[in-house]
């Protein structure tokens, strides 16, 4: 009777399992096994063990998408937590104007990578975009945000920042929602500081908000790819080719199906390593909370 | 000498008036009970004294100096809040000390009092854990022991028992009551249940609708209540109020009639009262004795009946469906549907004029 309930149990998650398989399952072992042979736009293709990492190891345009992917992500993460936290400081319990102004923060989320891309391409261009003509207006020379090797990175993490502000700052809002408003009342009768307040209450309250806001941009932008392919194409010369960028090109571009796939899995493998370093880190710090 | 010393407090939220002409004035080391029902604007006082809330008009002193402008860490006052409000991922040392760090109090000093403190309030084996790894008993002692270390002039209780089961309210009790020797400062407590309020404190505040209704002393709430309002709401169970008109006479205390038809002889003089409109005559249970049917002041039929052991209440209607709760011994053979007869303390009763206004009985020479 036992291994009969047990059956009938598994048709209840069998649609779930089934589907579950099919998208996620059996495409991620697909990957890592097309990434262990070589193949190209006419299938088939011959087993060949790790070559294709081999040749990753020494392909100095995957180091160098990976150095990029890196570097963007270490200039958007902590900005954009940072600045999260302060519009929603700004926005906690400030009245009617506020649920507005939230919505609005918010509003650039909803947008698309091919709109957020286009407005930032007028805003960025040295002519006659809007910080050209700033810069203009303050007498200087406008910047080549777009073409200059050195500026199209910090290019893409001011796009991206303002495209993604609205979910970090609503998770640090429901965070702050969280914390009982006695928690201030007490500071306040101890005569706590508005400084000390938010470092000794407000920050340590939002602990893990910080650390689950910190973690999904970390995995968000190390496959950052929409804002570097419309903006820039990569370009010039790669100083903004990312990660997913390069497996992008590799597979659709130059149809080398089981390098891009090899590419992948060492991303993949990345993120993990990045996001559960980042766990077991965290994990420590906050460990022995909760309740009051 | 005066402690706090409240004049003429006023507090409106928009358009709702919840304070409106309140004073007060607590001597040194006094321990005064905030009661009554929720809306009374109990809390919202004690929230004014402690500078979580401004009043729109009126001043607040404590040991003569005005407070009512201070930050709430400058006032002298701590306060333990209903719940708790600990510091989540502070230790219970850490808890403590705080509010002494921001103070700027020295280190050694800070030890010393919060040392002293567990030591007195026994949660000396709890210092280095949070709040979330101790039970509800335990955080209230940490709370207490968090205003304690501060030397407050005045400390602030917001419902310090409402949180706790029935054994451990009766236990945290005792400890308030112990509390208030060891410190020397003056002590509010809110509350709405008045044997907490009956058993601790030196005075009970009577609030209700925005305004003080009685400051006295706990027996002088229960036995000269100052209206109908507070007759009603201490005591337990409730005072019986019974519609009632005076019977005319010469004599030189009011005879009154209630609506079945009985006539009680009261204690109360006649000439103080109202001229007209009706009068509510005013008995607690053990004014009411019960007795044979047709041998007391009136009859009754039972229609429950409350065992508590020592004594028996019996809820007895009359024929004018007035109900009227008596006392009778602990092992009554009364059932629910028998006819009682009820005797009325008539002497002990209190009168009630028509705008709740009480006028109490005579001592008996």
């Amino acid at each position: 009777m036992n291994a009969e309930k047990d059956w009938r149990g598994l048709l209840f998650v069998a649609p779930f399992l089934l589907l579950y398989s099919l998208i996620l399952v059996f495409p991620l072992f697909r990957g890592l096994w097309l990434s262990l042979r070589r193949v190209d736009l006419f299938g088939g293709g011959d087993f060949i063990g790790l070559g294709n990492y081999a040749r990753l190891a020494r392909d100095p345009v995957f180091a160098t998408s990976l150095g990029n992917t890196f570097l963007v992500t270490l200039m958007i993460v902590p900005v954009l937590t940072v600045l999260a936290l302060l519009l929603a400081l700004a926005l906690n319990n400030a009245g009617r104007g506020a649920a507005l102004i939230r919505g609005i923060f918010f509003s650039s989320a909803v947008l698309s990578v091919t709109i957020v891309t286009l407005i930032w391409r007028f805003v960025l261009a040295p002519d006659s975009g809007l910080l050209g003509e700033a810069w203009k207006a303050a007498g200087w020379e406008p910047l080549a945000f777009l073409s200059a090797p050195g500026l199209v990175l910090p290019a893409i993490a001011l796009t991206t920042i303002w495209w993604s502000i609205g979910l970090p700052m609503l998770l640090f809002l429901a965070g702050l929602q969280q914390i009982p408003g006695d928690m201030y009342e007490a500071a306040a009768l101890d005569d706590a500081s508005r400084w000390r307040t938010f470092l000794r209450i407000t920050l340590p309250s939002l602990r893990r908000t910080v650390v689950l806001v910190v973690m999904l941009q970390t995995a968000a932008q190390l496959q950052i790819f929409g804002q570097a392919q419309l903006l820039t194409a990569g370009g010039p010369s790669g100083a903004s080719r990312t990660a997913v960028l390069f497996l992008f090109e590799t597979a659709f571009g130059r149809w080398e199906l089981g390098y891009a796939s090899a590419a992948a899995e060492v991303l993949f493998a990345i993120i993990l390593a990045v996001t559960l370093a980042q766990y077991w880190a965290t994990g420590r710090a906050t460990g022995g909370q909760g309740g009051r | 000498m005066a402690s706090l010393e409240l004049s003429n407090v006023r507090k409106a939220y928009g358009e709702t008036l919840v304070l409106d002409g309140v004073s007060l004035t607590m001597e040194a080391k006094e321990f005064v009970a905030f009661l009554g029902p929720s809306g009374s604007g109990k809390s919202t006082l004690l929230r004014i004294i402690a500078g979580l809330e401004t009043a729109d008009a009126g001043e607040v002193r404590l040991d003569g100096e005005r407070i009512d402008k201070l930050p709430p860490g400058r006032r002298g006052v701590a306060m333990v809040f209903q719940h708790y409000a600990l510091y989540p991922h502070m230790s219970v040392r850490e808890n403590m000390a705080f509010g002494l760090r921001n103070a700027k109090v020295p280190k050694a000093e800070i030890e010393a009092r919060v040392a002293e403190a567990a030591r007195v309030l026994e949660i000396e084996p709890l210092l280095d854990r949070k709040p979330g790894q101790m039970s509800g008993g335990q955080r209230q002692r940490v709370a207490i022991g968090r205003a304690i270390v501060k030397n407050p002039k005045l400390f602030l209780l917001d419902e310090p028992l409402s949180n706790l089961d029935a054994a451990l309210r009766m236990r945290t009790r005792v400890e308030l009551a112990q509390l208030r020797q060891r410190v020397d400062a003056a002590l509010i407590m809110v509350t709405h249940d008045q044997a907490e309020a009956m058993t601790l404190a030196d005075r009970i505040v009577v609030m209700n609708d925005r305004r003080i209704q009685q400051i006295g002393p706990p027996m002088e709430i229960y036995a000269r209540p100052a209206n109908a309002f507070v007759a009603r709401f201490v005591g337990s169970p409730a005072m019986t109020l019974a519609a009632a008109s005076l019977v005319a006479g010469e004599g030189e205390y009011a005879r009154v009639r209630l609506g079945d038809g009985a006539e009680v002889e009261t204690r109360v003089r006649r000439a103080g009262l109202p001229a007209e409109g009706a009068l509510q005559l005013g008995l607690r249970p053990e004014m009411v004795g019960v007795a044979a049917a047709g041998a007391g002041t009136t009859d009754g039929k039972v229609v429950l009946l409350e065992r508590l052991g020592e004594r028996t209440l019996v809820y007895a209607v009359l024929a004018d469906g007035l109900e009227v709760i008596a006392q009778d011994v602990g092992d009554s053979r009364l059932q629910v549907g028998d006819k009682v007869g009820l005797r009325l303390d008539g002497a002990a009763a209190h009168l009630f004029g028509p705008d709740g206004a009480a006028f109490h009985p005579e001592a008996r020479a």
